[in-house]
């Protein structure tokens, strides 16, 4: 009895945060015809996909860390 | 009236007699535009192509890799987009095998079982018979299913010359508050099978030496073995104004199987005190006593990760991430990254600092201690001396060139240099004398088109 209230307690404490977070962003952003410097091929957040996948590959095969901006999989005998 | 009309519409007719060449022209100018250099990049329509080759060198003849990538993206009608990529990488070059280097001169049998290496005393133990070709080939495919919502799926496969890796992965996007925020969930699963030349290694057992009474099949368990990865990721993305955008990811990370690494061993340190005091136990022929590692056969992985792009209002762009990592193996991880983007005109420079931190994992042991080998029946079920999982920090400086050739044609290059320090136990007796965690350094070159 008393895991399943602290299930719900936890349960509804996440949906209120999120509410919370995501109500917060609606706050934040532009009107559609404020988007000219966010459309600029610089501002996307991976920028340059083919670096950044020689990026990953050196990382995984260098350190136990991997993925983070995306995902860690495997797909190498280097590690 | 008629004869003004009929003035009137000679007149007219002259104008547009003049207007029509120039229109054609202008047709003609459009139509040879269009048909020739086709469609700009990203527009619906277009193929888009990126290639790129990256060199990879470590110091002391450590690792050399040469890696070219070729990425087709097309473009369609209804919002779509195909990626087709494919990697090659060639690595040539000697790794450390996780032995202490030692006074004397240290002799290993090759994981292939096929002969043997020799280290001379003093030197960093490491194997060079490593080499392989990679060949990696992905296909991803995004397209919206209504104005607030997209789905994207990805299949992926590789093979090295003992290594299969295949995988694929699912997630949608949702927007909301006029697509300012973006909810990013998705799954990925991956297989991957390795069948070592000389088979996979027990855990814990005594390496064999060739041209002894060591049988090397003993110390085999069968020719291959298995993992399988599964990644789920939870992201948002947020705009917070005209020049801000901000990412936020929650990552979950499940691997189960074969997570040992079937090429590194670790050194038995005699304890009896005496001349050999911190030095390679012996076994009774005379020889070094070396185990092969043994890792858990499974890893939960959590990772928190955070973007943030900033344009400022005379172009450049200020690029900076953290991610922490943090893994039931007793590994936690920070890495900061940073990039400012310097606009040149048509050119633009971008330097780069990287800096990764990590902990040890639970298991790792630089070297495994005379009463840990217990003659023979490890009191430890789990080791690894791969410095990798030990407590390292890595430092990248780079700079990137790019230029842009017109609106959809770029050549860049980069140039950066990885350093590695690794720290940890420094031993006892004759171990002080050695540099047990020597700095990897490593030299990267990237040249790239895109068009």
């Amino acid at each position: 009895m008393k895991s399943l209230s602290m299930k719900l307690l936890r349960t509804a404490t996440v949906m209120t945060l999120g509410s919370m977070v995501l109500s917060a962003c609606s706050n934040l952003g532009v009107k559609p015809w404020e988007r000219d410097v966010l459309a600029r091929a610089e501002m996307q957040l991976i920028h340059d996909p083919v670096e950044a996948g020689l990026d990953d590959h050196i990382y995984f095969s260098k350190e136990a860390s991997s993925g983070g901006r995306g995902f860690g999989g495997g797909g190498c005998g280097c590690n | 009236m008629q004869l003004n009309n009929r003035k009137q519409g000679s007149t007219s007719m002259r104008k547009i007699k003049k207007i029509a060449p120039a229109l054609a022209a202008a047709s003609c100018s459009l139509l040879s535009v269009a048909s020739s250099d086709a469609l700009a990049r990203g527009e619906a329509g277009s193929w888009d192509f990126d290639v790129a080759t990256l060199f990879y060198s470590e110091t002391d003849d450590r690792v050399m890799a040469a890696e070219p990538v070729f990425s087709a993206t097309k473009t369609f009608e209804d919002g779509e987009v195909l990626n087709l990529k494919a990697v090659f990488d060639t690595l040539t070059g000697a790794s450390p095998n996780g032995a202490t280097p030692s006074v004397t001169p240290q002799t290993f049998t090759k994981p292939s079982g096929n002969g043997t290496y020799s280290i001379d005393g003093g030197d960093a133990p490491i194997d060079d018979t490593f080499q392989d070709t990679r060949v990696a080939l992905s296909a991803s495919w995004l397209a919206p299913i209504n104005r607030d919502w997209e789905y994207n799926a990805a299949f992926y496969g590789s093979k090295e010359y003992d290594y299969l890796s295949i995988g694929t992965s699912g997630g949608v996007k949702r927007y909301l508050n006029n697509k300012n925020t973006a909810l990013n969930f998705g799954l990925s699963f991956s297989f991957d099978n390795i069948e070592p030349e000389g088979d996979i290694a027990k855990p814990l057992v005594e390496m064999a030496h060739l041209g002894t009474s060591d049988s090397f099949d003993a110390t085999r368990d069968g020719s291959s073995d298995s993992k399988t990865i599964i990644d789920a990721l939870f992201g948002v993305t947020q705009v917070i104004n005209r020049n801000t955008i901000m990412q936020f990811n929650y990552s979950l990370s499940l691997s189960d199987g074969y997570l040992t690494d079937p090429f590194k061993i670790l050194s038995v340190i005699d304890e009896t005190a005496g001349a050999n005091f911190g030095g390679n136990l012996l076994d009774g022929n005379g020889n070094n006593i070396y185990l092969h590692e043994a890792r858990p056969d499974s890893r939960v992985k959590h990772s928190l990760f955070w973007q943030t792009k900033y344009a400022l209002s005379n172009g450049d762009v200020i690029d900076g991430s953290y991610r922490f990592m943090l893994d039931d193996w007793g590994i936690n991880s920070h890495t900061f990254d940073f990039r400012y983007r310097w606009q040149l005109g048509s050119s633009y420079l971008e330097p780069h600092l990287r800096y990764y931190m990590q902990s040890e994992a639970d298991f790792y042991k630089r070297y495994i201690t005379e009463s840990e080998y217990n003659s023979g029946s490890p009191t430890l079920t789990e080791a690894t001396a791969d410095y990798r999982l030990g407590d390292l920090d890595g430092m990248t400086v780079g700079l990137k060139y790019g230029h842009k050739l017109d609106n959809d044609t770029e050549f860049n290059m980069r140039v950066e240099y990885y350093l590695q320090s690794s720290t940890g136990d420094d031993g006892f007796g004759l171990l002080k004398d050695q540099d047990l965690y020597p700095d990897t350094k490593a030299l990267i070159f990237q040249v790239g088109y895109s068009f």
